[in-house]
């Protein structure tokens, strides 16, 4: 583990501060690929941009449809089983290849989306051609498989002590305020845990603006993480890339330091008294 | 309205809208399947979900596709990468689990957090010096790296997810069995490996179906086309003709998630309820 983790952990921070090519050896030269980044390079803001923005799409939607879908279907009772699958069944694909086309099919000019448009008297929305729309299109495909965060959270529900909601009942408290009272707190271990975890998917995604997209249209989805992979492994400026990595893991770190700061408050875990 | 009443409208209304977002959640897959027997007419500009007429000319075109190579040999490369992974991940997570869940030892919070932090570290930020490492040590353009990936239990997530459930699992158990004269070992194997078969068995899960899905890994570690697993191969059809047939490709992506889709159904209850249940329950 150290190994494989811990060490390519520091050797990527090294080679961000050299010229690495994969083929040479790798040449120190200091902070000039972050200057690079920050002051020369025009694709790396729209592609922070867009990184951002996906994030900010789709792991809040994510994370509430899941924990709304997971509240209905805890309270129903039956044909559950039958309805948590077919929730759950778009999350089994995750970032692969096959959705992927899928969307790109569903969401091409002439496509399926698009058809039902028309039948509905709307215009053709360019998803995939025009900037302003091909990134939330992409974030669809995320959010669309909120499965796995849904299933944790039905798995959290289920442990919630009911005997909680039955004190609470007697104390007078609705249905809203137990909700905030006592499921939250219940399950704010499981949602903290399922908010990191999406956060840092979105940050890297690759898969989905690799496939539809390309990164266009003029780089409106061009994510950090498509960024890395040209730079890396297409013009093997590997030096280059691992800049760009440390600034998608500054930015995971951002997130999480500021997340964990916050969770005292929030997060309640049952084996600490 | 009485109570009752009430409770049963909303129970009615909270079935039909979980029903109807089911219904637009699912429409996309069974889209992808009729699409299989679709020309590129029916599936430019058409609501209609049938097609015309049915044949599988789709799935015989698209299995031999490419450059001599079909989509058996992809199937199987795939499996070859996927199974072994899952298999060392999960037989070396549960042991790194069950050192940091039961064990003191020297440094251990500070293993610990370096766990934790591993975990939140982007993948992106590995993959060069991984692809460096692998380099040198002549096992790129193939499932090597992945192997050993999971050999060294680099998948912390599976590692963390461990941890938590040994420790939702009761310490005097441990203990009853040490009194009664059990090892270490032998109180991993016989005392909780039984009780973490729900998690070690969704940990698998999840490993098989992100091997299987994953896509930038094999691209980066997987050069050579007879190497190619099916979601390499899936994005090569889409590349290697000039006017793309989708129903092909359609086809094939319905082939493509079958794999997973069957495991699914078959492993559902351990699936969703694993994680629900702690072993102690049943």
């Amino acid at each position: 583990m150290l190994l494989l983790q811990v060490y390519p952990f520091i050797t990527s921070f090294y080679y961000s501060l050299t010229d690495y090519n994969a083929l040479a050896e790798p040449h120190f030269s200091g902070l000039s690929n972050y200057v690079r980044l920050f002051t020369k390079d025009k694709e790396f803001f729209k592609s922070l941009a867009a990184t951002l923005k996906y994030t900010v799409y789709t792991v809040p939607f994510k994370i509430i449809m899941s924990l709304f879908i997971a509240m209905l279907l805890n309270n129903s009772r039956k044909g559950i089983g039958a309805l948590r699958t077919i929730y759950y069944l778009p999350s089994l694909f995750g970032g692969s290849m096959a959705v992927s086309i899928l969307w790109k099919i569903m969401f091409m000019d002439d496509g399926m989306i698009n058809a039902f448009l028309h039948k509905f008297g709307f215009e053709t929305i360019s998803f995939l051609g025009n900037p302003a729309t091909a990134l939330p299109t992409l974030s669809s495909l995320e959010v669309w498989q909120f499965g796995s965060s849904m299933v944790m959270f039905l798995a959290a529900l289920k442990q919630v002590p009911s005997s909680l909601y039955e004190a609470a009942k007697i104390d007078g408290a609705g249905k809203v305020r137990s909700f905030f009272s006592i499921t939250i707190p219940q399950i704010s271990p499981i949602i903290f845990f399922c908010i990191i975890m999406q956060t840092i998917n979105a940050l890297q995604n690759f898969t989905s603006a690799f496939v539809v997209t390309q990164g266009g249209p003029v780089k409106s989805t061009y994510m950090l993480g498509l960024k890395l992979y040209n730079d890396g492994f297409l013009y093997y400026k590997m030096g280059y890339a691992s800049a760009t990595s440390w600034v998608i893991f500054g930015l995971v770190l951002v997130f999480t330091v500021t997340l964990f700061g916050t969770s005292k408050f929030w997060v309640f875990y049952g084996d600490e008294d | 309205m009485d109570k009752k009443t009430k409770k049963k409208i909303r129970s009615i209304v909270s079935y039909l809208v979980l029903v109807v977002i089911g219904i637009i959640m699912i429409y996309p897959l069974i889209w992808m399947f009729f699409a299989s027997f679709k020309t590129n007419e029916e599936i430019y500009g058409s609501i209609a979900l049938l097609p015309s007429s049915y044949s599988f000319e789709a799935f015989r075109n698209g299995w031999n596709a490419i450059g001599g190579n079909t989509y058996a040999v992809f199937f199987k490369n795939s499996f070859l990468l996927v199974i072994p992974t899952t298999i060392l991940t999960v037989v070396s997570s549960t042991l790194v689990a069950y050192g940091f869940a039961r064990f003191n030892f020297r440094g251990k919070k500070l293993a610990f957090s370096l766990l934790l932090s591993t975990l939140m570290l982007p993948n992106a930020i590995l993959i060069i010096p991984r692809y460096s490492i692998f380099r040198s040590l002549n096992v790129l353009d193939g499932y090597g790296p992945f192997y050993l990936m999971a050999a060294f239990a680099c998948y912390p997530f599976f590692t963390y997810m461990l941890v938590q459930f040994m420790r939702g699992l009761p310490r005097e158990l441990d203990e009853s069995a040490y009194i009664d004269g059990c090892g270490t070992f032998r109180t991993l194997i016989q005392i909780l490996l039984p009780l973490l078969k729900p998690a070690m068995f969704s940990a698998g899960l999840f490993q098989f179906l992100w091997t299987y899905n994953d896509y930038f890994n094999s691209l980066i570690y997987i050069n050579t086309v007879k190497k190619f697993t099916v979601s390499l191969a899936l994005r090569l059809s889409l590349d290697s003709e000039t006017i793309v047939v989708w129903k092909n490709v359609m086809a094939m992506s319905c082939l493509a998630v079958l794999p997973v889709v069957v495991l699914f159904f078959f492993c559902q209850k351990y699936f969703v309820e694993g994680i629900a249940t702690s072993g102690l329950k049943g």
